[in-house]
């Protein structure tokens, strides 16, 4: 058997491709100042969950504030508490930036209650991001599971408004039931896009449910892609990684071209409060994104 | 680096000095413990009577003078439907003085974390360069195993580090700061006969350690020994009280709350240190427990102190001071635990 060995283009990487700073003298920053935002739309997706548009006051900062698909913000309603939410929103819009966030706790409980207007505060963003700059030019699946799709609608819209640097892209989603379905307003316009092929699925159906039953495994069974130029990303609960990813590396995707985004309790975001430790491993700064390599050899992880 | 001598009598003057135009925290003896031993913290003192530099530890060690338990990292000033945030650094200076080197090794291996990583923390580095540090050579305290680890001696991190020898300190001196307060209390030139001695009082504590480690196997021991049955055994044990954690010298875990005060004016975001033991440490929103059972919490503790910071700054977090040891109300200390995983017990 050969070595698929890699190559590795080292130009191809962020980093190296930012402007010179050898000056660079002190990073100590004033971390714990949050951003003041307001909440300036709230749209009602199901029952537990709601999106909303967090709007950064100061133009200066708004200006300043921007991130990769799959990093998130630490957001805080002062007075209840902080709570870790990835960014749902094209890194594009410089605007405002769009949180999923389901009613699960004190200060989601808060924020549900919220009207727009209301006043937040904003710290980030943080982790590591889905490397879309090496995702081009090749075939794309887009995999997610319940409140995963939050998290994955960001590379969505990369993907779609930098059409034609992928090739063919799979958009996989599944829920429970089809109550749960985030987003479902959007999901004519990502299947219309061409080349864009969008597959849902849910476990329980109701009776005016048309669409497929089953697990999102199913759904992978139909989908045709070249492994060997092939990216993926599996947003989702922990239990799915170990079936969907085992399913894609049976298929000949290779374990460092899957990745995943891991959820874990978090208080700072930078690396401190170790509440998102997974063996050695902070989530908050080598997460949430992940290879499924690293997910694998992270004990506990998944 | 540099060496004096200081003789006691110019170093209580010393002491006094700092006394009168500073706060300093050191060694007091508290109570006694059921075996008729000393106990003693870190505490605030007034007077040099109060201070017992002869001390074998502390309880607590002072890492609560950088990292207090508590901490407000910032304050909110409600306004109609509006607030402001107010953060306030601590930077009053303070002395610790009489730390043991395991103690002044964990505060270099906190500001690995706090002050150098990725997002230095400006509440901790407040409070560290404001601190000036005098450390003490010290006869091995019982049970402890800094010596496998080799946080039994020290070269930076504090201002002065003293060793006794009988009527005057060998002084290393590691600071501008500590430089200039030295000079000004009449310190001598180290002559070939103070050498002797400090290398003759290194020696004698040196070889007066009994409690040894294997400590080099431990990071591939502790992911090779995952699974093993040592962490029921002992997990079994544990009350997940969190105890170990408040007294290590090196955890820095920490969970964050908001409060509003009565009247509705203020909130007050609080930083308060956590440990991994306790049962909500790994909880997310959702009501999912990565760590549901006090087995793999248990696991999780000795796999940071030893294997996890290992991989991160090549070096374990642990500075073998056996302060969680002590404190156990269930038993569990490090030395038995170790010693278990690496199978001594079950060949």
């Amino acid at each position: 058997m050969s070595v698929n060995l890699q190559h590795y283009n080292i130009l191809q990487e962020h980093d190296i491709r930012q402007p010179v700073d050898f000056n660079q003298q002190s990073r100590l920053m004033n971390v714990d100042k949050v951003y003041k935002a307001e909440i300036s739309s709230i749209v009602e997706l199901t029952e537990m969950e709601k999106l909303f548009h967090i709007r950064i006051l100061d133009p200066a900062e708004r200006e300043r504030f921007t991130f990769q698909p799959g990093q998130f913000v630490m957001l805080e309603v002062p007075g209840y508490g902080e709570v870790p939410i990835s960014i749902s929103s094209s890194p594009s819009n410089r605007g405002f930036i769009e949180l999923c966030i389901r009613k699960a706790g004190i200060v989601t409980g808060v924020l549900h209650r919220a009207h727009r207007g209301a006043r937040v505060g904003l710290r980030g963003p943080f982790g590591t991001y889905f490397p879309l700059e090496k995702m081009k030019g090749h075939d794309i699946l887009l995999i997610a599971g319940g409140l995963g799709l939050a998290p994955l609608r960001a590379p969505i819209f990369c993907v779609a408004e930098d059409r034609p640097d992928y090739r063919n892209v799979h958009i996989l989603y599944g829920t429970r039931s089809p109550d749960q379905l985030l987003f479902n307003y959007q999901y004519e316009q990502w299947s219309r896009i061409d080349g864009v092929n969008l597959h849902i699925i849910v476990e329980k159906p109701d009776e005016s449910w048309k669409g497929e039953v089953g697990l999102i495994t199913k759904l992978l069974d139909k989908v045709k892609v070249d492994p060997k130029k092939t990216f993926a990303i599996v947003c989702g609960p922990p239990v799915m990684f170990k079936f969907v990813c085992g399913q894609l590396g049976r298929m000949g995707v290779p374990m460092h071209r899957m990745f995943v985004s891991l959820e874990r309790r978090m208080h700072c975001g930078m690396g401190k409060c170790c509440r998102c430790n997974i063996g050695s491993t902070y989530t908050c700064l080598d997460g949430p994104v992940f290879d499924y390599w690293s997910v694998l050899n992270l004990k506990e992880a998944i | 680096m540099i060496f004096k001598t200081l003789a006691k009598k110019d170093f209580k003057e010393l002491v006094e000095n700092l006394l009168n135009s500073t706060e300093v925290i050191a060694p007091k003896r508290v109570g006694t413990n059921t075996r008729g031993k000393a106990i003693h913290q870190y505490l605030p003192v007034k007077t040099f009577g109060e201070i017992d530099l002869g001390y074998e530890t502390t309880e607590y060690s002072a890492k609560t003078y950088l990292l207090p338990y508590r901490e407000n990292l910032s304050t909110y000033h409600f306004k109609e439907d509006d607030w402001s945030q107010e953060i306030q650094y601590r930077d009053i200076s303070r002395v610790l003085l009489g730390l043991h080197a395991c103690d002044i090794n964990a505060i270099l291996k906190l500001d690995k974390v706090l002050a150098r990583d990725k997002y230095p923390s400006p509440y901790y580095i407040a409070r560290r360069k404001n601190t000036l540090i005098i450390g003490i050579d010290h006869m091995p305290c019982e049970g402890a195993f800094c010596h496998s680890l080799g946080t039994d001696t020290v070269t930076h991190g504090y201002d002065l580090f003293l060793t006794e020898l009988e009527d005057r300190y060998f002084v290393n001196i590691c600071s501008d700061r500590g430089y200039e307060l030295i000079q000004a209390h009449n310190p001598g030139e180290v002559t070939y006969q103070d050498t002797l001695a400090y290398n003759a009082a290194r020696r004698k504590i040196s070889e007066a350690f009994d409690t040894h480690i294997e400590a080099q196997n431990l990071p591939t021991l502790l992911d090779i020994e995952f699974d093993s049955k040592v962490w029921t055994k002992w997990g079994d044990k544990c009350l997940s009280c969190g105890s170990c954690a408040m007294v290590c010298p090196t955890c820095y875990c920490y969970g964050v709350t908001e409060r509003v005060s009565m009247n509705f004016e203020e909130g007050a975001k609080i930083k308060t240190l956590h440990s991994c033991n306790l049962l909500d440490f790994a909880l997310v929103a959702g009501g999912h427990n990565f760590r549901p059972t006090k087995q793999t919490r248990l696991k999780y503790r000795y796999y940071h102190q030893h294997r996890g910071f290992m991989e991160s700054y090549e070096e374990m977090k642990c500075v073998g001071c056996n302060r969680c040891g002590r404190v156990c109300l269930a038993g569990i200390n490090p030395v038995s635990v170790i010693r278990d995983l690496q199978m001594e017990e079950r060949v």
